[in-house]
């Protein structure tokens, strides 16, 4: 008997389990805006780690193991995931997942994304052919894309399709609210200058009003040299520069030495939803943090 | 003529403008169509009378040229720009609506949002290894450097340039091209058109098919091509065993994707088994003084296909293994069986494992630091049919080695490593002058130097010991150039 109800019971969680969309995610931005439209009616797995480099994540086989068991891959669009999505995708046997299948979800679509080179020339360094990638630091693309995340969602589940649409709903008001806030709370600092290490952040200068021209590194991908970090410090006195972000995977040595000499703060700038503390966090947590963060090292005074 | 006209236009404009109390981005918009329609409009009409004066008179200079530009003029034009480009629809931040928050309309100054990836039928890149170097042996290639795309003379080499190609077919299946050129030791240009395969995407149950010319997939070397390789050489197992240029021939694979919690792949390849890329199989050899084509001292014999058992078959299983989200682990078991023409019933068989392990911490940068570690063992049993001119018997050869290498990413783009190898086998009928037989190991620390993800600077250093040659040492230098776009490698 209790053999039996466990069975049942099993069976039933099982039976439940399947009835939930498996969504996929290759990075936490993505991954953090299907869990808000996708909440309980979905089974969310995020690929990359949040503190990794998403440029270079490792292919591994577990991965395929996941994607070949997905109804929906989110993923960017934009090539940021060019050098380990496809061999993964090769491997799923998947054809839900397929590109041009509905369970495949480019996040870039209907976003304007900037920086589309005219020319593609690698002595220009590791240039995104279709654009910089990551345009999900600016809010507004965020709105979009859970836009698209539902319409897709629904469109994989239709039962589920008022729940997603009210998920929608529920978080773009609350994304609203708290776009009003953070330009209200950087509308102080417009234009000042930003100098981060990779030209990751076109979007959020763009968002907020900031100038963000300097890079430690010279070209993308291409370390930073000391004539280039020369000519960096020379333009951040020009333009009273006082803070320096830096993504956890990236080389923060380099920017406290160009603090050091220019006076200026180096602020942990996660380039993916993640909470320094608990690890993870929702897209508005992040955004939180990353525009209080920035807020407070325009404050600091050397 | 137009220009001027413009300008005309513009300072009109302004004027007009001047004398307006309140300019508003709407009758600013509506001034701006006007224009444009008026523009337009004239344009027509110069066109007209353009082609009137041509038809009349062959003199050009009937026009009386504009006057120029006025300091004022070009003030008032700098002005209206700034207004122009104020008045553009962004609003102010002050008031945020909803309808603000959403995506504005595509403008022509916005880049347009192709998938530029999605733009080219397919990725095309041409990849090249050039070598230079020494060795203690006068000529590397006769005992040491034994694979067809390793460094083979003293001095410079460019021994692998490939044209790789891949992309979608259709629906239905991928394509992939590997043509590759080298230059020999006579510099002479070889061609091998290395792969070219189509691999199926839309069967059901975890399975894929490759159909074409591929390499095998036996272990984790053998299906890697040169810019992949951790070291400038093959290992010495992958060359007796395979040969100089891997096991890789015309056939089908047929690949399952187990349905399990883990990562498991079956694998099997059914290869034509002929030539000189399946070296222990339907292989001729090489002819001696007389021109009589042998393998292993035995007149081979020219076997066409009796049976699919003449095919060559080559199974394989692997897992992998997460240990935690920075490890992980791929372990795999291969094999090949086929015919080979040293007698009619011969047989050869070739086993394999092979493991594979890499730790790269969350925060890695650029994917640095890591380390990976490798290891490949295989034997290969060789049954050689009787050559009774030869003076041989019927016999079987047993060869077997094992390579282990580790890699350390010690800093973004530098790798260190650091290989050792072994292989031998029973004495058997055994001919000292063939290279790919007797005790041998070597060590190789390697170093590797990558100024971008497109080209490499590796420098090796390899210590030979064999029993049938004398203790060698060889450096070699190695840069590598990747043009265009390349497919993503496998883990």
């Amino acid at each position: 008997m209790k053999h039996t109800l466990s069975l049942l019971l099993l069976l039933a969680t099982t039976l439940a389990a399947s009835a939930k969309l498996n969504v996929i995610a290759t990075t936490a931005d993505f991954g953090s805006l299907a869990k808000e439209i996708g909440g309980d009616k979905i089974d969310l797995t995020i690929l990359a780690k949040p503190t990794e480099d998403a440029h270079f994540v490792d292919a591994k086989p577990s991965f395929i193991v996941k994607l070949s068991k997905a109804d929906a891959i989110v993923e960017g669009g934009a090539e940021l995931e060019l050098g380990w999505l496809p061999p993964l995708m090769d491997g799923s046997r998947n054809s839900k997942i397929e590109n041009g299948k509905p369970g495949h979800i480019a996040c870039a679509e209907g976003i304007s994304l900037l920086e589309v080179p005219s020319t593609l020339d690698r002595s220009k360094g590791d240039i995104h052919a279709a654009g910089n990638p990551h345009f999900m630091t600016d809010p507004a693309n965020a709105r979009i894309v859970a836009a698209h995340l539902a319409k897709a969602f629904s469109q994989l589940d239709p039962k589920s399709a008022t729940t997603f649409q009210a998920n929608l709903a529920a978080f773009q008001t609350h994304l609203d609210a708290k776009i009003i806030d953070w330009k209200k709370q950087l509308a102080p600092y417009k234009g000042r200058t930003v100098v981060s290490y990779h030209n990751s952040w076109p979007y959020f200068a763009r968002a907020f009003d900031l100038r963000m021209d300097l890079y430690l590194e010279p070209k993308p991908g291409i370390p930073p040299s000391p004539a280039h970090l020369v000519e960096v410090i020379t333009k951040m006195k020009e333009q009273n520069a006082n803070v320096i972000i830096v993504e956890p995977y990236l080389n923060r040595k380099t920017a406290e030495s160009i603090a050091n000499r220019t006076g200026a703060a180096v602020l942990d700038f996660p380039g993916f939803p993640w909470a320094p503390k608990t690890g993870d966090g929702s897209y508005i947590e992040w955004m939180d943090y990353l525009v209080n963060t920035l807020a407070r090292g325009f404050e600091i005074k050397h | 003529m137009l220009r001027k006209l413009t300008i005309f236009i513009i300072l009109g404009l302004t004027v007009h403008l001047n004398a307006q109390e309140t300019v508003n981005l709407e009758s600013l918009k509506k001034q701006l169509q006007e224009m444009q329609r008026v523009q337009d409009a004239q344009k027509a009409q110069i066109d007209q009378l353009t082609q009137q004066l041509q038809k009349l008179s062959a003199s050009p200079s009937t026009s009386t040229p504009a006057p120029a530009k006025t300091a004022e003029q070009v003030k008032l034009e700098k002005e209206l720009t700034v207004e122009l480009a104020a008045a553009s629809p962004e609003p102010e931040t002050k008031s945020i609506t909803s309808d603000s928050l959403k995506a504005k309309a595509w403008s022509p100054s916005d880049p347009i949002p192709v998938m530029r990836s999605g733009s080219a039928y397919m990725n095309i890149s041409f990849d090249a290894l050039i070598d230079t170097g020494w060795s203690t042996a006068p000529q590397p290639d006769m005992q040491l450097q034994l694979g067809d795309h390793d460094p083979q003379k003293r001095g410079f080499s460019l021994r692998n340039a490939e044209i790789a190609l891949d992309g979608a077919v259709d629906p239905y299946f991928k394509g992939f091209a590997n043509i590759v050129l080298k230059l020999d030791n006579d510099n002479q240009t070889t061609i091998e058109l290395e792969e070219a395969y189509v691999q199926s995407t839309t069967l059901p149950l975890g399975l894929q098919l490759k159909a074409g010319q591929f390499f095998a997939a036996f272990g984790r070397q053998n299906a890697q091509h040169p810019h992949q390789w951790a070291f400038v050489d093959s290992p010495i197992i992958s060359t007796r065993a395979f040969g100089p240029d891997g096991l890789r021939n015309v056939g089908t694979q047929l690949s399952w994707l187990a349905p399990l919690p883990f990562f498991t792949e079956l694998t099997l390849g059914i290869l034509d088994g002929q030539g000189g890329t399946t070296h222990s199989f339907r292989n001729r050899g090489d002819a001696d003084v007389l021109g009589v084509q042998r393998f292993a001292g035995r007149t081979t014999f020219d076997r066409h296909l009796e049976g699919i058992q003449d095919l060559i078959f080559v199974p394989r299983i692997s897992s992998s293994f997460d240990i935690s989200d920075r490890q992980t682990i791929v372990v795999g078991v291969s094999g090949a069986f086929g015919s080979n023409d040293t007698g009619p019933h011969s047989r050869t068989e070739v086993y394999g494992a092979d493991l594979y392990y890499k730790w790269k911490p969350e925060n890695a940068m650029e994917g640095f630091p890591f380390v990976s570690w490798q290891t490949e063992g295989m034997y290969r049993r060789f049954g050689a049919g009787e050559d009774v001119t030869a003076g041989l018997g019927a016999e079987n050869i047993r060869d077997y080695g094992v390579y282990s290498q580790i890699l350390y990413g010690f800093k973004p783009r530098w790798v260190s490593g650091l290989r050792a190898e072994y292989a031998s086998g029973n004495k058997a009928s055994f001919d000292p002058n063939d290279p790919f037989r007797g005790e041998r190991y070597r060590v190789s620390p390697v170093l590797t130097f990558f100024p971008s993800e497109f080209s490499k600077l590796r420098l090796q250093y390899n210590y030979d010991h064999g029993q049938y040659f004398e203790d060698a040492h060889s450096i070699w230098l190695q840069l590598e150039f990747l043009l265009g776009a390349h497919g993503a490698h496998k883990f």
